[in-house]
């Protein structure tokens, strides 16, 4: 790699070149630097596009996910005429326009821990830009075992976190903060929970902000401190973290040395147990059975916003966060049918009734979107 | 009166409130005094066993009670209590 800059981009870097602060050096530490993006969504999209336009030298994009219409309310790197394409290809071909200088490296692959540390190794820092736990302490665990900055930035409705583990600049890991995940199922994802567009640009931001200065050698690191963000009262807040010296990955005598079974480990099992058919129904069917004198209830567990965006004719509403209160107002003895929009909280809701000693339920499997797809393509997906 | 900070993902249990007010004591105590008004809260914040859950961390001010004196930190008059959870958002 050349040591110089050209013409070119000393012209296209000049706003940077005249900051007294950042200058020449810096701007060839990020030309010869390396970043991995693990992740090209919401917080991938304004990572790319900043990292790209600041001239970082080398991105490695890690995402298997194709570009959907639901995606583009957030995930700026993609485009209307860039549907259907794999997202790692989408933001490639985005980055050549922005700045050709930048050598794009995709790959189209889920992380796991057979190839973490084959993708991770070629990269001076480390981005995680995941929507999941067993990724998150994936590229955690990875990251302090190859001895690499993790630049940490996380998501959910209005609520950001961002912050840059790097124990080996004595700061702590993931694993120091949040030892063990949360069961599946008790936190939301951005699917099922929703985001606010804007969220991840502000958040991602802060990570393409701090993922130059470590390259770049520049000011003072995140390395210790947990920034929060709450956009709907707009106040950022900063929290101290701390190394554990108990914790299993960093600490000082550590326990897990290499990277393990993260699904297991995030208490995520390949089966699901409530795949038992007996409890389940298609929507062509569920629509065969309405029509019928026998029709069944039906019930909605969706929450009272997306049950606005489209319902079922005829169905009732009681979200699966109130259900436990509200399962006396349901009669045991009448069949029923349970959706929700993609059939997971229907699941939940229905495990929920079994167990309440309900046995006249059925779960309609893939929710409202497979109604939509199935029956009646009048109900919006959303 | 000291103030606790209701994350985004837990307000669904408290009724919607951002904040609560409860009043200084122990974090211990104050953490007592939330579920106590929000009794759903209690299986968000405890396990089965009556522990804190690992993947909840509590701040008195911006220190974490683990290095802190845990659920035995004091909290004076004005001072904020936070939750925060984790969260795992990012496409």
């Amino acid at each position: 790699m050349s040591n110089t800059l050209s013409n070119e981009e000393i012209r296209r870097y000049s706003r940077h070149l005249i900051l007294p602060e950042f200058g020449m050096g810096a701007q060839m530490k990020l030309k010869q630097g390396s970043v991995l993006l693990i992740g090209a969504g919401g917080l991938g999209s304004p990572l790319a596009l900043y990292l790209a336009a600041a001239g970082v030298g080398r991105i490695g994009i890690v995402d298997f996910d194709v570009v959907d219409e639901s995606n583009l309310q957030r995930q700026i790197a993609h485009g209307t005429s860039t549907l259907g394409v794999k997202k790692a290809e989408s933001a490639k071909t985005r980055i050549a326009d922005l700045n050709p200088n930048v050598d794009v490296t995709t790959y189209d692959a889920q992380i796991t821990s057979e190839n973490a540390f084959e993708i991770m190794r070629p990269y001076d820092v480390i981005i995680d830009g995941t929507d999941n736990f067993p990724t998150r302490y994936l590229t955690n665990d990875a990251s302090v075992m190859l001895g690499k900055p993790n630049v940490y930035g996380s998501i959910f409705r209005f609520e950001g976190q961002a912050t840059v583990f790097a124990p080996q600049l004595g700061g702590p890991c993931y694993r120091c903060l949040y030892p063990e995940p949360p069961p599946p199922g008790l936190v939301p994802s951005c699917a099922e929970g929703g985001v606010l567009g804007v969220l991840p640009g502000v958040i991602g931001t802060i990570q393409a902000t701090e993922a130059i200065k470590l390259i770049a050698g520049i000011g003072e690191t995140m390395v210790g401190r947990l920034m929060l963000y709450d956009a709907l009262s707009m106040r950022f807040r900063e929290l101290k973290l701390r190394r554990n010296p108990e914790c299993p990955v960093c600490g000082d005598h550590p326990t897990v040395t290499e990277l393990i079974d993260y699904q297991q480990f995030c208490g995520i099992t390949p089966e699901i147990e409530q795949s038992d058919a007996s409890f389940e129904i298609t929507p062509v069917e569920v629509v065969g059975w309405l029509a019928r004198p026998d029709a069944p209830f039906l019930l909605d567990v969706r929450e009272a916003n997306e049950w606005d965006i489209g319902r079922i004719d005829g169905a009732v509403r009681i979200s699966v966060n109130e259900l436990a209160e509200r399962m006396h107002e349901l009669d045991p003895a009448r069949e029923m049918v349970v959706y929700c929009r993609s059939g997971v909280r229907s699941g939940r809701a229905v495990d929920m009734l079994k167990q309440a000693g309900f046995r006249r339920i059925k779960n309609m499997v893939g929710g409202i979107l497979r109604w939509s797809d199935d029956v009646d393509s009048r109900i919006p997906k959303y | 009166m000291v103030t606790i900070a209701i994350p985004t993902a837990l307000r669904q249990y408290a009724g919607g409130s951002a904040t609560i007010q409860a009043e200084a004591g122990t974090a211990g105590d104050i953490l007592a005094q939330l579920v106590e008004k929000h009794p759903a809260l209690g299986k968000q914040l405890y396990s089965e066993q009556g522990q804190l859950r690992s993947f909840v961390n509590i701040y008195v001010g911006d220190e974490d009670i683990r290095y802190l004196q845990g659920i035995e930190t004091l909290v004076p008059d004005g001072e904020t209590v936070s939750i925060i959870p984790a969260i795992a958002g990012g496409r």
